[in-house]
């Protein structure tokens, strides 16, 4: 018989275990973001190579102060985020239920509906701006069959922040769709031959059973998608970059463009702590809301 | 299950249409030349000048870009599951104080709601005072930073799976905590570590905000080349296909064979 091992290694296996990852996140996330605080009391500029940081507070402030750019950009993220999940999970919801009553080639379906998750979202970007194209994309092709006079999607204020909102929803549905596909699959099935034994109609049992079964499902997959909606960068960097003016400018464009493009560290780095600020804020309250809900 | 009405059947075939549609038509896309993009025609000569000139080509870079992003994607995936496995395992096996599990879960919670852009300028200062900045080794630590909390959060899910009693068996036999980890619980993960694996390679291949920042031409990955084609003064359209299409196949062959434990993975990690 083998006699246990008791080494060091062994005992620590705890530690040792965890603290990679721990050393990770305080290294690269915490301590990045404390960074944050520094940086915003300073003017950065660059000469010859090299970043000089001036302290000047104020200036920062004065930059944050008059920046045109903030509300347009908070207004277009909220209405991008609310406009584009609501769509996104009544399509993945409508799509889940539908292929989960098909009898032949569910695996084939389901193979081709998450394409879109796969594509790297810069070459999302950059098909669709070729479809989007005022002269010879598919888009204005079919809106010329259909009668209608070519469309600039991506060129017009009154539709920019629609058609980036298009490919969103186009890129995410299969998000959803993969995740309550899942669900719906997973349901009991006693609980449904239950409800069609009782003589409840297709609609009924998605109604009642379904939808209701589903809730747990919904609500992650809501959740997950506000996030990274509320993150979205790459697509719209391609699509329009923000423009034309300010009609598709999202917080985190403006983030890179005064970071990269102005090159302007000190104040990017405020205004990135006001979205952290924003961000954890939204989470305690919804945290009090959802506590609340629990008790109520 | 019953069956489809004639509306969800139309429903069905139209999403399917929508969804497809787009691949097909810059797929063609891909093999015009420029002047019959700019035609709209739907038959024409086809080429594989936009491939060629995207992959051979002394203008173009997207060769440098796919080794870049195979070393940085295939390293930080490894890293990924090597360190969230073991922290999904310590974090669920052993009595950690609140203030550390809580307090770790907390902090990934923020961490991925945060735009990632609100990180890239101190990452930017950082790195650049330790010689990181333009060098694949700086990418790697970012993406691994980026994909850790998926890692943990799915590797959680996997590791409560686990039935405590095989390892007390094991333990009764004489196993190590390291022999139960390596001997009983890693074999019966394997589904979820590919799972993770699976996701976390595509997310560092597609990775753009980080990498659009922090590289120049000689270590930009293939999203920055892609975004590079776009950008430049005279739009090269069919290049900008080209480089697309080939853009996306590693992650639709990888998908390919990981789908399964993708999904169960998502279910798991969902419901529980």
């Amino acid at each position: 018989m083998k006699p246990p091992s008791s080494g060091f290694l062994d005992r620590s296996f705890p530690y040792w275990t965890l603290l990679p990852a721990v050393i990770v996140f305080v290294v690269l996330s915490v301590y990045p973001m404390l960074n944050l605080v520094g940086m915003s009391l300073h003017v950065y500029r660059f000469e010859g190579g090299q970043e000089i940081a001036t302290f000047n507070p104020w200036q920062n402030f004065s930059y944050f102060s008059g920046d045109p750019i903030i509300r347009p950009a908070i207004v277009n993220t909220i209405v991008f985020v609310l406009v584009a999940v609501s769509a996104e999970m009544a399509i993945g919801l409508a799509l889940a239920i539908c292929v989960s009553r098909v009898s032949r080639g569910k695996g084939l379906i389901r193979t081709l509906i998450i394409l879109p998750i796969l594509v790297p979202p810069v070459a999302i970007g950059s098909m669709w701006r070729l479809m989007y194209n005022f002269d010879f994309g598919i888009l204005n092709q079919g809106a010329a069959l259909l009668g209608l006079g070519p469309i600039n999607w991506l060129g017009d204020p009154r539709f920019s922040l629609l058609s980036v909102i298009i490919v969103d929803v186009w890129h995410w549905v299969p998000f959803i769709f993969l995740i309550l596909f899942a669900a719906v699959e997973g349901l009991p099935g006693d609980v449904m031959e239950a409800a069609k034994i009782d003589g409840a109609t297709q609609g009924q049992t998605t109604r009642y059973v379904v939808l209701p079964l589903l809730k747990p499902a919904i609500v992650v997959a809501f959740t997950f998608r506000s996030i990274l909606a509320f993150k979205t960068f790459d697509e719209v960097f391609l699509l329009t970059s923000g423009g034309p003016g300010t009609s598709s400018e999202l917080i985190s464009l403006h983030l890179y463009k005064v970071f990269f493009q102005q090159n302007n560290l000190g104040y990017g780095a405020m205004l990135s702590i006001t979205v952290i600020l924003m961000v954890v804020s939204f989470l305690l309250v919804s945290r009090r809301v959802t506590a609340a809900q629990a008790q109520g | 299950m019953g069956h489809l009405t004639p509306l969800q059947r139309v429903f069905l075939a139209v999403a399917l249409v929508v969804i497809v549609a787009p691949f097909l038509w810059i797929l063609m896309n891909s093999f015009k030349y420029q002047i019959a993009i700019y035609q709209g025609s739907w038959v024409f000569e086809p080429t594989l000048s936009n491939y060629t000139d995207v992959l051979f080509s002394r203008r173009s870079r997207f060769s440098d870009n796919l080794w870049n992003s195979v070393v940085v994607a295939v390293t930080s995936t490894t890293i990924v599951l090597v360190l969230g496995t073991l922290a999904a395992y310590s974090l669920n096996r052993f009595p950690w104080a609140p203030w550390v599990s809580r307090g770790l879960m907390a902090w990934l919670v923020v961490f991925h709601m945060v735009p990632v852009l609100t990180l890239v300028g101190p990452w930017y200062l950082i790195f650049r005072h330790f010689g990181l900045y333009d060098t694949l080794t700086g990418l790697v630590l970012t993406h691994v930073t980026l994909n850790l909390p998926m890692a943990i959060w799915l590797m959680l899910a996997f590791v409560r799976e686990v039935p405590r009693e095989m390892e007390e068996a094991a333990e009764i036999d004489g196993c190590s905590r390291i022999q139960t980890f390596g001997y009983v619980v890693l074999p019966v993960i394997v589904p979820g570590l590919i799972a993770t694996g699976v996701l976390s390679f595509i997310f560092s291949w597609n990775e753009f905000a980080v990498a659009l920042n922090l590289t120049s031409r000689a270590t930009a990955t293939v999203p920055v080349g892609v975004a590079k084609f776009a950008q430049e003064y005279e739009i090269q359209h069919a290049q900008m296909a080209a480089a697309s299409i080939l853009a996306t196949i590693p992650a639709i062959l990888i998908m390919f064979f990981g789908q399964k434990f993708v999904v169960r993975g998502l279910t798991l990690g969902s419901v529980k």
